[in-house]
């Protein structure tokens, strides 16, 4: 069991968990994921470790809320456990110095995104954030990006804060207004695909993090399997993080909508259920 | 009672497993063999010759003593037999199970020359499965504390093979696993109407008594790594049994259409996750209800998937095998009764092609006919397509189950550790010793994927060479 420290909201349906798991947050890097099972007839999903402590033992991960597991994760409170939590997993970030880094993260991808920040704010580059959102109740960490950036650029579909319109645009201007060197790109698949449409004519090495479907994370199941350059390549083991210019974003898109019919059907069990249970007490 | 003569114990019929109806046991997920009762056990045991020199033994991929496991049932001694079985081998429940016996020690039966060799599989299985239900297990007595302990990566058939042995001789074993469960394959590979998973838990539950220790959600080179083993939480040897690793795909267009997966993750959903229970289990498997289904491959895993898809419902069940039903490396147990089910062979085809829809959904399958060439090293007979044989077929799911290659987390993440060219790690044949001091590594992650009882072997050997090197001392 992995027992939760402290649960808070960040925005709606998008909560932060700081959870003991000493051996994984002494171990895990920047890009690093684990996978948890919340209970006993619960699936395996992958979750990018958002932040660690060596020193108190705990790993953050940033849930959203967004189908069974997800939502049913969200009703956990500090004091509860999980069931299970196993990682780090997948390859860390490549970190170097490598001059003036974009770090563009959308939606929850944020979470994701911000590690990655970290580290390359450390090893010492210039390091800029875009960071967006539909609407502001939905942007996350924007102080904390804020603190490991030389500039941050918050942007909303909606225009209720910051530059109004999509990471992409936002980004598209900033490499119009100084030399770029590197991209990183996490979010809905449809946000990095745009990111990486706007890069590849310019020849900005641009990295994305996939989440596709996964069971064990161990390499065992191939489920995760990706279309990169051409040939397949494993999320867990080959990743999670590729070049974007050579990700077949089609096909992931595709692919992560493989389960879509049972995934309704999981979640509206659940809700049914939690309908009920709110209707007797 | 006097006993028979050997002429006329030749003559007696093999006793039959009885086994559930193909009409009704193709529908559940319940075992499909029933298992002897003590009356036919030993009817069974009493066929045996008493070969002065048994050639089953020599069969045994592990040695177990079936000439004395065999008479001990005859003279109803059931325990007794089960205790006689676990000295050579720790899962008597599970080999008696998924053992290729044709292979081994029923292979090399010398009954088996005139007529059926005798049933020793099922008469293992017919023990172990006795002793449950008595709730007489016999624990092997454990030896003074050496005060040694030794880390055992990966809880499949070799490496709990491996704890039970090294228990015994006094060492503290600590299991680590990478999944939720342990049992390795036994619990995320071979289905539940093969082998009951109640069973493994038992098993394990007997070594968990005997004061072996399991740790679940360790990924050994993600979560600690071999050396932090040694220098941070003070192992003094390790035995690495990751078992086989990444499923190999064919590598033809349409293989990231939806509807394709491997077998490891057709039955990792179905088996480990309870996908067959959806929605009760949150894990979905793709929905093979009324479905054309089709698994491509011929060996135990193959069959293990088809066989799965049709309990999941498929309306159609196939399997396509680039080579013939001869050369299928699968139990002949399994082939029989997947026939009986219904499962239809294409064997000596080959895919070529998965076809899809505009929205990534896999609708059919184009394949090439195949001919039997010259035998290859391994001894099996090469297939090559026939040109211009193509054909298709209609199908919404397809299981790929054509192999492994090695999983790279161990390796790539301990220094010193030498691996083959194919990305296995190499150990000495005879004791298991690896390039780095005072690892050791067997089963399928030295082989390639190989079977239950040849990864109990190893693990049973690497236990003998890692004792004798805690004894030892010496490298």
């Amino acid at each position: 069991m992995f027992p939760i420290f402290e649960a808070r909201f960040l925005a709606p349906d998008v909560k932060l968990f700081r959870i003991e798991a000493p051996r994984v947050a002494r171990k895990r890097l920047a890009g690093q994921f684990v996978i948890v099972r919340i209970h006993e007839e619960g699936e395996r999903i992958p979750l990018t470790i958002a932040d660690s402590s060596a020193a108190d033992g705990t790993v953050t991960l940033i849930v959203q809320g967004v189908g069974k597991t997800t939502k049913r994760m969200n009703r956990l409170e500090a004091g509860d456990a999980l069931l299970d939590l196993v990682g780090p997993l997948g390859k860390p970030t490549e970190v170097e110095r490598f001059g003036t880094v974009a770090v563009v993260g959308g939606g929850v991808g944020t979470a994701i995104a911000y590690p990655s920040a970290v580290a390359l704010q450390q090893a010492g580059n210039r390091v800029i954030s875009i960071v967006g959102a539909r609407t502001s109740d939905l942007l996350i960490l924007e102080d904390e990006m804020k603190a490991v950036s030389d500039l941050l650029i918050v942007t909303t579909d909606d225009g209720t804060r910051g530059f109004h319109g999509f990471v992409t645009q936002a980004l598209a201007e900033r490499i119009a207004a100084e030399p770029i060197d590197r991209v990183y790109a996490i979010g809905p698949v449809p946000m990095m695909k745009a990111v990486a449409d706007v890069t590849r004519p310019l020849g900005i090495r641009t990295i994305v993090s996939l989440n596709p479907i996964m069971v064990d994370g161990t390499g065992m199941c191939g489920g995760c399997r990706v279309l990169v350059g051409g040939t397949s390549k494993f999320a867990c083991v080959d990743g999670p993080e590729f070049d974007a210019h050579e990700v077949d974003f089609r096909v992931l898109q595709q692919r992560n909508a493989a389960y879509r019919k049972e995934e309704k059907e999981s979640l509206d069990v659940f809700l049914r259920a939690g309908l009920c249970a709110e209707i007797q007490s | 009672m006097t006993r028979p003569t050997t002429k006329e114990r030749i003559k007696l019929p093999r006793l039959d497993m009885p086994a559930r109806e193909p009409e009704l046991r193709a529908h559940d997920f319940d075992e499909v063999n029933l298992g002897f009762d003590p009356r036919v056990a030993a009817g069974e045991a009493l066929r045996c010759l008493e070969c002065a020199n048994p050639a089953c033994v020599k069969g045994c991929p592990v040695g177990v003593k079936v000439r004395e496991f065999v008479q001990l049932i005859y003279d109803g001694e059931f325990v007794q037999a089960a205790a006689k079985i676990r000295e050579d081998n720790v899962l008597p429940a599970v080999t008696g199970r998924v053992c290729p016996q044709e292979d081994q020690c029923e292979g090399a039966c010398l009954l088996g020359k005139r007529g059926a060799p005798l049933a020793i599989g099922h008469l293992e299985r017919f023990v172990a499965d006795y002793e449950r239900q008595a709730g007489a297990i016999g624990l092997p007595p454990i030896a003074e504390p050496t005060g040694k302990k030794v880390a055992i990566v990966g809880s499949g058939p070799a490496g709990l093979s491996a704890a039970g042995e090294l228990i015994q001789r006094g060492h503290r074993v600590r299991v680590l696993e990478a999944l939720h469960e342990i049992g390795g394959v036994l619990v995320y590979g071979i289905p539940e109407f093969r082998l009951p998973k109640a069973i493994v838990r038992q098993e394990v539950d007997n070594l968990r008594l005997m004061g072996v220790e399991l740790e679940t959600d360790v990924v050994v080179g993600k979560t600690v790594t071999i050396d932090e083993l040694f220098e941070e939480e003070g192992f003094d040897a390790v035995f690495i049994a990751t078992g086989a690793g990444l499923p190999r795909f064919l590598g033809v267009p349409g293989e990231h259409l939806n509807g394709v997966c491997s077998a490891n993750e057709f039955l990792t959903r179905v088996n480990l996750m309870k996908a067959w229970r959806f929605p009760e289990y949150d894990e979905p498997v793709y929905d093979c209800r009324g479905k054309t289904v089709a698994v491509i491959g011929g060996g135990n895993t193959a069959l293990d998937s088809i066989r799965t898809a049709l309990r999941l419902g498929a309306k159609e069940a196939m399997l396509i095998y680039r080579r013939s039903d001869a050369e299928m490396p699968a139990r002949a147990e399994e082939v029989h009764h997947a026939k009986e089910e219904g499962i239809h062979f294409h064997t000596l085809a080959n895919p070529v092609e998965f076809l899809g829809d505009a929205n990534g959904q896999l609708t059919g399958v184009r394949c090439v006919r195949m001919e039997l060439g010259e035998p290859a090293a391994d001894g099996r007979r090469q297939s090559n397509p026939i040109p211009g044989s193509e054909f298709e077929m209609p199908l919404d799911v397809a299981i790929v189950a054509v192999g492994t290659s090695a999983n790279p987390i161990v390796q790539s993440s301990t220094p010193g550790l030498a691996t083959t060219r194919k990305g296995y790690i190499e150990a000495n044949p005879d004791t298991l010793r690896t390039s780095k001091k005072g690892v050791f590594a067997g089963g399928d992650i030295v082989t390639g994927a190989a079977t239950v009882i040849l990864a109990m072997g190893a693990g049973r050997k690497a236990a003998r060479s890692v004792d004798e090197y805690l004894r030892s001392g010496e490298w």
